[in-house]
């Protein structure tokens, strides 16, 4: 899907000024057809501006949107594109009227024939799974339902191109795992092109093929998913593959060609080459940190094991796994199981070693 | 306490023999407040929805001189009417002043900043991003509009019932442009006010009260398709 | 979607009944002439010109637009044109009018008289005083409280004159009240307070049942209220209806109306409200 096929949609230039701020400064992005992008990033760094542009419903003060290589520029062509465009938000926003009513929205915008318009709703309904709701008043429905209902009038105009906005992060979790499943189910069949707003890693992992990173209004790191997952190119992008914890130091020496790492007095050793003196950020799964009781011996058994003596910040359940935060002098974050909880005896103010390998240590240079 | 009684009781008797006068009354009261308020809600929602919607400088005092709008003195509207209305102002050749028409005017210029104002604050009651929602099912300007409109009915039925509230009840402009000309331009405002001039108070209070229940039943109306609409 | 169908019905119905009520409606008729009649309130109040008018209309086919307000607004109607015709009763400003050439003709029509009403107690001992002026003096002195209309109309310009008569100056005193209302409202005020206050005799006769004040002076030639009727000078403003207004001026000092006007209110009241003086001379009435 690479190479001079010429993209579906494609940004140049663009930046968005609001109150006299640079909310959004993207000099290109391009997604080509059948992608699906994932778009991730802290609060306020731009994702929602940039996804408002690319569906055309936010004036840009420069740059060009084009579409199937021809720029949408007039009112007359955004109309056409919006036309080819589905968007959904975090919140359904439904009509008043039925279900059905909400699905044949799009459909009856565009003129459609009676027939026909019954004919996509069945058959959005269907795919949706929500056949049962289709007379139900929509202002009724439980979250789940209503964004069920939200995506079915999205893609009941069969869009080119979708655009969602963080649409499952006001439901639970089992309502959000169903639609994530089913979302990723129609993309597929429906060979739509999407992009999509995401702060959950595992709707990320699901759903998108690459992922673009954002900070302060600006694509900071674009790439395949599996890429941006294993080797993240950003702190947040980090701490958004599940590396809870992130270490700012300096590189203060090199052993056998891998760096050693100045972390608030504590080195660090690494399994990577690093120029002496320069900045990095540290990232460590937390299920790579192991704890054990007795002293820390640093380098003891292993030249490329780190190990430290520690303190229990606190411990609290996450999912399996309990979450256990430590202080070594710089913090750290392991997962342990029911089973070690209880026979380190793991409570706040427990003295621990924590280790883990220099193999483990995702080095960003910054 | 007696006056009163009596009102209700003379205003009980008008009604059940169908007083030819004041059946002739209040039928004008509803056409002419009807009317007003028929106008006021086409140019007070069209031009509230567009104050709404669109962006540009100085909206945030246009919102607020409407809002002062909605509190217009009737009487200080029923002064311009007539000045703008006599035979040597400056709309004189139409010669409408002292006729239904006038009253229906200065009705109208009451309730526009009314059903203005309501409309404004229904449209931005909206969720803010229902706008973008219907722009990119690929709607067009019209149908956002449309869309939006009937999203916020309910507080724009408000809106027109606020507006004919204020005009079935409004008697300053009304005695100003219509001149209270018996069976012209004489409504239960008007009336009232004239027979509580002439001393008549249970009459007076009779058509007070024929006045109460005409607006209490045209709101009424309205309000039970409003209230039906929300259970839903 | 249906109850958006419901609120169209609503609609198309509302405006299909107004649109036929506007087409059955008195707004019809306009096309008919119309003389603009701007006269005091006291002659609508009366009822009188719930009679007169409706004769008038069938006969000549004009319409007449009663505007009751105030002498005093009337006559400021006339003299803008905005008026065709006046019924006024405040003789000093009629004049003035008249001689500042705003007028054409004007002519006397009937007349009743003023009373100084209050209540039955009397605390200025008022009663059966011959002058009017003597009575004021009485009401001042005593500082009993007196309720003025305060609102330019004749009967108001009248209450000046007879102050002025009496060498008192009310205005601004603690006892002297100024409602700015009606003759009606005036006189029901009058009644709650326990004041005195100067009332056509038509009005008070109208409103005697409900209020309880009495009469405690009358028959003085100072209490005359006189009304003419004044037709406009065309030449000054083009849109004056000089047909309808002189045609309205002639109608009520014609003789069938003036027996009208002689026998109004006999039959409610007891005696006349007005009495017809279409040709005499001001001078000679209330001899």
């Amino acid at each position: 899907m690479t190479g001079p096929v010429t993209p579906l949609i494609e940004l140049s230039g663009v930046t968005v000024h609001r109150g006299g701020v640079r909310v959004l400064d993207v000099s290109s992005l391009a997604v080509a057809a059948g992608e699906t992008l994932g778009l991730v990033g802290p609060n306020g760094s731009g994702k929602t501006s940039l996804l408002l542009t690319l569906a055309t419903l936010l004036g840009t003060t420069t740059g060009t949107i084009s579409f199937r290589g021809a720029p949408v520029a007039t009112r007359r062509d955004r109309l056409a594109y919006r036309r080819r465009c589905a968007f959904v938000f975090q919140e359904p926003l439904l009509f008043s009227g039925s279900v059905a009513d909400n699905v044949a929205s799009g459909l009856r915008m565009r003129g459609m024939g009676r027939a026909e318009i019954a004919r996509r709703v069945d058959e959005t309904l269907h795919r949706l799974r929500i056949d049962h709701l289709r007379g139900r008043a929509a202002q009724k429905l439980s979250g789940g339902e209503a964004q069920r209902t939200s995506l079915a009038r999205a893609f009941a105009t069969a869009p080119d191109l979708i655009f969602l906005d963080e649409p499952f992060s006001s439901l639970d979790a089992n309502a959000r795992e169903s639609l994530v499943a089913d979302l990723a189910g129609t993309l597929r069949e429906t060979g739509a092109t999407a992009v999509i707003i995401t702060h959950d890693a595992q709707e990320a992992l699901a759903l998108t093929d690459r992922i673009a990173v954002m900070e302060r209004g600006r694509i900071v790191a674009d790439g395949p998913a599996d890429d941006m997952f294993n080797n993240p190119v950003s702190e947040f992008m980090a701490s958004f593959a599940g590396m809870e914890t992130v270490l700012v130091g300096r590189v203060a020496s090199t052993r056998g060609g891998a760096a050693v790492v100045d972390v608030s007095g504590h080195a660090i050793e690494t399994a990577v080459a690093a120029e002496h003196g320069s900045a990095v950020a540290l990232c460590i799964r937390p299920e790579n940190v192991s704890l054990s009781v007795g002293p820390a011996r640093a380098g003891a058994r292993s030249s490329v094991r780190n190990s430290f003596p520690a303190r229990v910040v606190d411990v609290y359940r996450k999912g399996v796994f309990f979450k256990v935060r430590l202080d070594c002098g710089f913090p750290l974050v392991s997962h342990v199981t029911a089973d070690s909880l209880e026979r380190l005896r793991l409570a706040p103010g427990r003295q621990v070693a924590a280790s883990f390998k220099a193999t483990a240590v995702h080095v960003i240079r910054k | 306490m007696g006056i009163f009684l009596d009102g209700i009781w003379q205003a009980f008797y008008l009604l059940v023999t169908l007083d030819p006068e004041v059946l002739r009354i209040t039928l004008l009261s509803l056409q002419i407040s009807g009317s007003a308020t028929l106008i006021s809600m086409l140019l007070g929602i069209s031009s509230g929805a567009a104050v709404a919607l669109a962006e540009f400088p100085g909206k945030r005092v246009v919102i607020s001189l409407i809002n002062t709008g909605m509190g217009l003195p009737p009487v200080v509207v029923g002064l311009f009417v007539t000045m703008f209305l006599w035979r040597n102002g400056p709309f004189g050749f139409l010669e409408i002043l002292y006729t239904p028409v006038a009253m229906v005017i200065a009705q109208a210029v009451i309730a526009v900043p009314i059903v203005t104002g309501i409309t404004i604050a229904a449209m931005q009651n909206l969720p803010p991003n229902l706008r973008l929602q219907i722009l990119s099912l690929g709607a067009t300007r019209i149908q956002m509009v449309w869309i939006l409109m009937k999203e916020a009915r309910l507080p724009l039925l408000a809106a027109v019932m606020a507006g004919f509230g204020g005009v079935i009840s409004e008697v300053g402009a009304s005695i100003m442009v219509g001149g209270n000309i018996k069976g012209f331009t004489r409504v239960l405002t008007t009336a009232t006010v004239m027979e509580t001039g002439k001393g008549n108070f249970e009459l007076a209070i009779a058509l007070g009260i024929i006045l109460l229940l005409l607006a209490f039943l045209i709101t009424g109306v309205l309000t039970i398709i409003q209230q039906r609409e929300k259970r839903r | 979607m249906d109850c958006n169908r419901k609120i169209t019905a609503f609609l198309i119905v509302a405006m299909a009944l107004l649109a036929g009520s506007w087409g059955a409606s008195p707004a019809a008729a306009q096309k008919v002439k119309s003389v603009i009649l701007a006269t005091t309130t006291s002659t609508q109040d009366t009822g009188l010109l719930d009679v007169l008018i409706p004769i008038f209309e069938k006969k000549t086919g004009f319409m007449v637009k009663t505007i009751a307000v105030g002498s005093g607004q009337a006559m400021a109607m006339g003299r803008k044109g905005e008026a065709d015709v006046l019924l006024v009763h405040s003789p000093d400003d009629e004049k003035a009018f008249m001689k500042a050439g705003f007028g054409a003709r004007r002519r006397l029509v009937m007349h009743n008289d003023f009373i100084i009403v209050g209540p039955a107690a009397d605390p200025a001992k008022i009663k059966g005083t011959k002058k009017s002026a003597d009575a004021l003096k009485k009401i001042a002195k005593s500082e009993s409280l007196f309720v003025s209309r305060g609102d330019n109309s004749g009967t108001h310009a009248k209450e000046k004159n007879l102050w002025k008569a009496a060498a008192v100056k009310a205005e601004g005193q603690k006892w002297y009240q100024q409602t700015g209302l009606g003759m009606g409202q005036t006189l029901a005020v009058a009644a709650e307070k326990k004041g005195y206050t100067l009332a056509d005799r038509g009005t008070y006769l109208a409103l005697k049942k409900k209020l309880g004040l009495d009469i405690l002076v009358e028959g003085d030639a100072k209490l005359l209220n006189i009304y003419h009727v004044i037709e406009l000078i065309g030449k000054n403003f083009p849109k004056v209806n000089v047909a309808g207004g002189t045609a309205f001026a002639d109608f009520m000092v014609a003789k069938e109306t003036q027996k009208i006007i002689k026998t109004f209110g006999v039959e409610k009241f007891g005696s006349p409200l007005f009495f017809p003086d279409a040709g005499k001379r001001v001078e000679s009435l209330g001899k």
